[in-house]
């Protein structure tokens, strides 16, 4: 018990102290998820808005395959990416394994479905509702889809959001591809996996505390985006 | 409505007239039809309203006539030109007004923009037509915050700060109390003495009778009736109709 709360000291004294090794962790991974959900966005809204407004041959199976891929186990796409960058890999000549360029793809593919998939959603049922009145007054293609993506705003955001709080909280693949090498690509998740196996738990709790902060704010920022739209346009 | 000498008569007016249908027929998603051998001819100079109960088929014929559906059968002309090729010269109010989450003056400003209005020279007719519809000192809300007949009133004005050639409505006023009702009837009489062509949906037959000149009178997918109003209200000569404006309940 005792140990337990010492624990927790040592934690909130590595928070308030800013601790170097602690700050340097949050930061690897606060960029790291940045970058995975801006180059998952960068793909997922133009291929979100074509399979949602475009007919062509393969669209549902794309849709299910979006919708499916939400839900893939990060150990997995983990391993294949470790398969795919490793030495004897296709992609083994870049040597990015174990930097954190990997730990950025592996969460990028993680997430990119996510975004993806909430962007078609919300583009169709936008779609649904605005396609009489845009083909009424004329509205070419790209004016069209500028419009659902304009007016589609703050749903979207709330998908890039939900991305930013799958891929901080993520564990498997990171650790695979990024192998938790100090000073490298050690993350939250990753260190609080190893530290705790090794009973440091005071630099373990830490993280986890700041962890939970930045999720809850993710939480929150989503909510208050959706509540803000719903409230100014219904 | 008098007609001017041919020589007299004003440039362009309303070219795309006369609306000639002929032999409609528009087949459902399971076979039904839903409209059957609707045939006729609409000419300048009127308000005409499609009257008919629920179910009648007037929102899939205003939406052929529109080009937003393709007859399954038949012909639609404007003035000889095809309803896709009209449809730009034509203002379309929908049942549920289809607002953008944007504010009043922006749902204004995005059709000039998509006329290709040049961005200086919108700000007077936005401001002009938010006038007209008696919204001007709610260019800011939000559009969807709107009450119901504020929001239809401001589908009206971005209907007409085209100003179209002709307006068609369906059944703008369908879910609106008396006063919003009223509101919205003077603008169409508004958009009407502007000059526009005004084509009109519903079922309300005190509606039909304030604003008609003519009355096509649709049931079940058939056009059992086009007369005048007058000749129309004084006694139909379909025995549907002539129980419809009694207020029979027919289906
Ligand atoms: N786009 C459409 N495609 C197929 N059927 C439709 C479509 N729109 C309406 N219908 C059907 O056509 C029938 C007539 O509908 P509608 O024209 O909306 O009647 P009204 O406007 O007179 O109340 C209804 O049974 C409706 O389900
Ligand atoms: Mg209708």
């Amino acid at each position: 018990m005792t140990d337990f709360v010492n624990a927790f000291r040592t934690a909130f004294e590595l928070i308030v102290g800013l601790d170097p090794e602690l700050v340097r962790i949050v930061t690897l991974s606060l960029q790291i998820s940045l970058a995975a959900v801006l180059a998952a966005t960068v793909i997922a809204l133009p291929l979100g808005a074509a399979v949602a407004l475009l007919r062509f041959p393969g669209r549902r199976a794309v849709v299910i395959l979006l919708n499916a891929a939400m839900g893939l186990p990060p150990v997995v796409v983990g391993l294949v990416v470790y398969l795919l960058l490793s030495r004897a890999g296709p992609l083994g000549s870049f040597g990015l394994l174990f930097t954190p360029t990997a730990m950025i793809v592996a969460q990028c593919i993680l997430v990119m479905p996510i975004i993806a998939a909430l962007t078609r959603q919300t583009i169709t049922d936008l779609h649904e509702e605005y396609d009489e009145y845009l083909r009424s007054v004329g509205a070419g293609p790209l004016r069209s889809i500028g419009t659902l993506i304009r007016d589609g705003r703050f749903r979207l955001l709330t998908a890039v959001l939900a991305g930013f709080g799958r891929a901080i909280a993520e564990v498997g693949a990171v650790l695979i591809v990024g192998g938790n090498i100090q000073n490298v690509t050690r993350v939250m998740t990753t260190t609080i996996a190893l530290e705790t196996s090794k009973g440091n738990l005071a630099l373990a709790l830490g993280l986890g505390l700041i962890l939970i902060i930045v999720a809850t704010t993710i939480n929150g920022l989503a909510m208050a985006v959706g509540e803000a739209a719903e409230s100014r346009h219904g | 409505m008098a007609e001017v000498e041919g020589s007299l008569e004003p440039a362009g007016a309303c070219p795309l007239l006369p609306l000639v249908t002929d032999g409609l027929c528009f087949t459902g998603g399971d076979r039904r039809l839903i409209l059957d051998g609707v045939s006729f001819r609409l000419d300048d100079g009127f308000r005409t309203v499609i009257l008919g109960p629920n179910g009648a088929g007037k929102s899939v014929l205003l939406r052929l006539c529109h080009g937003l559906l393709r007859p399954t059968a038949g012909q639609i002309t404007w003035g000889g030109l095809s309803p896709a090729a009209a449809a730009s010269r034509q203002g379309m109010v929908f049942q549920r007004p289809v607002l953008l989450r944007r504010s009043v003056r922006a749902n204004i400003e995005h059709v000039l923009a998509i006329k290709g209005v040049r961005a200086g020279e919108r700000g007077a007719r936005v401001r002009a037509a938010l006038e007209r519809a008696g919204l001007a000192r709610l260019a800011d809300r939000p559009a969807r915050m709107l009450s119901g007949g504020e929001q239809q009133r401001l589908s009206i004005a971005r209907a007409w700060v085209m100003e179209p050639e002709v307006l068609l409505l369906d059944e703008p006023s369908s879910s609106l109390d008396p006063a919003a009702t009223r509101a919205v009837e003077d603008l169409v009489r508004e958009v009407a003495a502007g000059g526009a062509r005004v084509i009109m949906t519903t079922h309300d037959i005190g509606q039909a009778r304030r604003l008609a000149d003519d009355v096509l009178f649709l049931h079940r997918g058939h056009l059992l009736e086009h007369s005048p109003a007058s000749s129309f209200f004084a006694g139909p000569a379909h025995p549907a109709a002539a129980r419809f404006i009694q207020g029979d309940l027919i289906d």
